[in-house]
């Protein structure tokens, strides 16, 4: 028997109440080398800043090795490493900053191999359900022009996808409406 | 490229049973995106069509969290402060599932509430009903092997708010799911039965098939109840399934 999924609500303006922990930004622990940090800010449709949103991030290690839950595709060997962090606070301003370190290559459909990337999930008051992205690295110029999942979007819009490298960390918009709206899948 | 490089076809690994794919859900199972009687929607919804993302090894894997880092009273939330938080004390379980009717175990399972007035401990909260010094509001659970939880706390009451005029929330609880993939990541809110509210909450009738909203609602459960202590609620929740969808074979 095939049972019907519970539907999805909005996370509402309230969540700060539960979901923020004091570790959540940071994928990796403190003094990982490499760490790298990810920030930007959220946009609504007027182009005013989403003040409470929550994101949430989710990629591999260096190496292209997740830190499964039940171990899947053999676990992640950097001590420590979490590879989810978990962004939203009280009384936000719009922005967001994760801790991470940058991802391997993954392997994707069919014998193909995805970029490094990170998958995000956004959520707010004012959205039902949650919207999913995909973090790209501008810097990957190779690997992003060989990416299936990249390369299945619309070459005007993949630009919303990539992450602008500066000093020690890579910069981030999400627009969840406008002229410069990022892209958001379906899976 | 790993060693153990994994393939995206099959619908389960064979060697740990982790699903290689999840089964497409209808646009109607979830509600809308842009649904104008929700009016924070407007804004706050994507235009351009979604593009389709194939599921590859970063949506079928999830984290681990909360092991060895939740708190003995996490799961109990009239026992988090000095005193006993004012209100109807209840005791909200049930079952976390995929669509196959698989328990979810060791995932991480986070409440979030309203206080028995209706208030939020939140700075944003202001509307005048009291706040409770004993109560607030937040709890989390790992599934056991059965994919069950448990919270002890008490039932939030309504509470109005600014969508149009006289608007009130039905009582609700968050919930929010990590599930065992970013593929099956939910959250939600669990209603409770028979509240008159509900004819006149946008959120709630954002799921326009009843039987979709009644999936939303918990069973008050007399089996449950811990006498002389505690009325109980029972709220299964279940969350994607493995499948595979003629869709994917288009790439």
């Amino acid at each position: 028997m095939i049972f019907a999924t519970t539907p999805s609500q909005t996370v509402g303006p309230y969540f700060a109440i539960g979901l923020p922990w004091p570790s959540g930004p940071s994928a990796v622990p403190e003094g990982t080398p490499g760490t790298i940090w990810i920030a930007g800010s959220v946009y609504d449709g007027q182009g005013e800043v989403v003040p409470d949103h929550l994101l949430e991030f989710w990629q591999a290690d260096p190496d292209g090795r997740f830190a499964d839950l039940y171990g899947y595709g053999g676990s992640s060997e950097l001590e420590g490493f979490r590879g989810f962090a978990r962004y939203g606070v009280e009384d936000g301003d719009g922005s967001f900053e994760i801790l991470t370190v940058k991802p391997g290559p993954v392997p994707g459909p069919a014998d193909s191999v995805q970029a490094p990337h990170v998958a995000v999930s956004v959520f707010a008051r004012g959205m039902l359900n949650r919207c999913v992205t995909r973090i790209y690295f501008a810097d990957e110029g190779e690997a992003n022009a060989a990416d299936p999942v990249l390369n299945s979007v619309p070459e005007g819009r993949r630009s919303t996808l990539l992450a602008q490298p500066e000093d020690g960390g890579y910069r981030f918009d999400v627009h969840l409406q406008g002229p410069q709206e990022t892209v958001f899948f379906t899976l | 490229m790993t060693e153990e490089a994994i393939e995206p076809r099959r619908i389960y690994d064979d060697v740990n049973d982790t699903p290689t794919s999840y089964r497409r859900e209808p646009a109607e199972a979830h509600p809308p995106l842009d649904y104008p009687p929700y009016k924070s929607t407007a804004f706050r919804h994507p235009k351009q069509p979604l593009i389709y993302l194939p599921q590859t090894a970063t949506e079928v894997t999830g984290p681990r969290l909360g092991e060895g880092e939740l708190g003995e009273l996490d799961n109990d939330l009239t026992r988090q402060h000095e005193g006993e938080p004012i209100g109807e004390r209840i005791v909200v379980s049930g079952r976390l599932f995929d669509t196959e009717g698989k328990p979810l175990r060791g995932t991480l399972v986070e409440i979030w509430q309203a206080n028995a007035a209706g208030r939020y401990l939140h700075r944003w909260d202001n509307w005048p009903a009291p706040l409770d010094p004993n109560f607030s509001g937040a709890g989390r659970c790992l599934t056991d092997d059965e994919g069950r939880y448990q919270f002890t706390t008490v039932k939030p009451g309504p509470y109005p708010w600014g969508n149009h005029y006289n608007a009130w929330r039905p009582a609700h609880i968050h919930f929010s799911l990590m599930g065992r993939a970013f593929a099956q990541r939910l959250v939600t809110q669990m209603y409770f039965p028979g509240d008159p509210f509900f004819p006149y909450d946008p959120i709630f009738n954002s799921v326009r098939d009843p039987a979709a909203q009644q999936r939303m609602v918990a069973n008050f459960e007399i089996h449950d109840t811990v006498p002389n202590w505690a009325a109980a609620y029972r709220f299964d929740i279940y969350l994607r399934g493995p499948g595979s969808t003629p869709f994917e074979e288009a790439h």
